[in-house]
């Protein structure tokens, strides 16, 4: 059975953003602060820290998660993507960051990041969703600048440029 | 907000777990999604001399329709609850208060047991059981196996029948009874957010039951049979003062009660219309 004794260190080997990575913690040591502090990822945000602001939201194989609300050490041989996952070969911003650019979706971009990798996963399992459902997952993420109707219409219409992409016929 | 020092342990089986409680009883505390035991934990409202995170048991992540039941396994996340096909059909109260239950972004890490576990008094799931009646499934290494109704094991705020060297395997929540009407309503400042006050009712030829939660120190359940319809708001008026709920930030007890009269009476009157 893995176990670490309160002051010791334990070497974490994971998949970051699709490469092999590793670093040591603690057990206290939260997922966030890992990512910042040991890997070097500033772009996951910390907010509250316990799991009501979103802004540190990413995807543990594939489900999105609070990383202030995971510890380093369970991310042991597990997936975790950030929002440099969304990134294509060329360093481009995908289809959901380019939306969110272009309908003023963010103004600090300090809850962005979170955001971008829950509408990712959400997107994923419901292709097709209303505004209330969006909505519905926007509730989950704390945005003091944008009133988040500028997210609302990114995802809407990435929604839109999807479903009519998947209906060209081959 | 940074949780204090603890030991880790990561059982792969069922047996390693009840093991290590056995041998460590008052100083573990059990992890599964941690969505309201990490948020203590960084407050410093608990700290744990040892965690043991039980997410690679994967013999407990489960969901498993029986004849009266639906049992769901301890490391189940209220995602996949949500996500499975015949929640609506098997328990549709279930199936309503989930999406209340967080955020799609904690429902992808909170479970079910854990929740049912945590036993928070506005809590959705721990309502959900009061009113259907359901169990929990206790187990320990010394005692085996035992089987608690929902009423003896939730005791009040945060306070649970459970032994230290005991864990919540399993829940189990029984299925739609035919002619029976549910609903669920609850007040809160954002979906998703904790609720100042949440019912659920369910209505059948035998009667009218409704829970409440967030008012007192645990999901609190009130039967009527043959109850007239002119005698509902004064039935539910006894029923919010018998309640006691006391002010908070969120609300006062005036308010409160005036959830429970109103709430009430909408979810008795949706469970009705449901059972058509």
């Amino acid at each position: 059975m893995p176990q670490v004794t309160s002051d010791g260190r334990t070497l974490i080997n994971f998949i970051l953003n699709g490469k092999p990575a590793s670093g040591q913690a603690e057990p206290r040591m939260l997922l966030s602060d890992f990512l910042r502090q040991v890997a070097g990822l500033t772009e996951v945000h910390v907010g509250c820290e316990h799991g009501i602001c979103g802004a540190c939201t990413l995807r543990i194989d594939g489900e999105p998660a609070r990383s202030c609300l995971t510890f380093a050490v369970q991310i042991e041989g597990r997936r975790v993507d950030t929002v440099q996952s969304l990134l294509g070969p060329r360093g481009e911003l995908n289809d959901l960051q380019a939306a969110f650019r272009k309908h003023h979706s963010l103004q600090c971009g300090y809850c962005t990041t979170g955001i971008l990798m829950s509408a990712t996963a959400f997107l994923e399992k419901n292709p097709n969703p209303g505004e209330e459902e969006i909505r519905d997952m926007l509730s989950g993420h704390i945005c003091r600048c944008t009133g988040y109707v500028g997210m609302v219409r990114a995802i809407k219409e990435v929604v839109a440029s999807r479903s009519a992409k998947s209906k060209v016929p081959a | 907000m940074k949780p204090y020092k603890f030991e880790y342990f990561r059982p792969a089986s069922l047996e390693e777990a009840l093991d290590l409680l056995a041998r460590h009883s008052e100083d573990v505390r059990i992890l599964a999604g941690g969505q309201s035991l990490v948020p203590m934990m960084n407050f410093r409202l608990v700290q744990p001399k040892k965690l043991m995170d039980i997410t690679a048991i994967k013999s407990l992540d489960y969901i498993r329709a029986e004849r009266d039941t639906v049992e769901v396994g301890a490391t189940t996340t209220q995602a996949k609850l949500l996500e499975w096909p015949q929640l609506a059909s098997t328990v549709p109260l279930v199936a309503m208060a989930l999406p209340h239950v967080g955020h799609f972004q904690t429902r992808s890490r909170g479970t079910v047991c854990g929740s049912v576990a945590h036993s928070d008094p506005v809590s959705e799931l721990p309502l959900c059981l009061a009113v259907l009646g359901g169990s929990v499934i206790l187990s320990s290494k010394k005692t085996g196996s035992r089987e608690v109704s929902a009423a003896d094991f939730q005791l009040g705020l945060l306070l649970t029948a459970r032994r230290y060297d005991e864990m919540v395997t399993a829940v189990r929540f029984p299925v739609r009874q035919p002619g029976t009407g549910y609903a669920f309503q609850e007040m809160a400042e954002r979906k998703g957010d904790l609720a100042v006050c949440a019912v659920a009712a369910k209505v059948s030829d035998r009667g009218i039951r409704l829970g409440v939660g967030g008012v007192a120190e645990k999901p609190t359940v009130r039967d009527w049979n043959d109850l007239p319809d002119s005698g509902l708001d004064e039935a539910l008026n006894a029923f919010a003062w018998d309640l006691e709920g006391s002010d908070d930030i969120h609300g006062s007890a005036v308010y409160r009660r005036q959830l429970v009269r109103r709430l009430g009476r909408r979810a008795i009157m949706e469970a009705r219309e449901c059972r058509k």
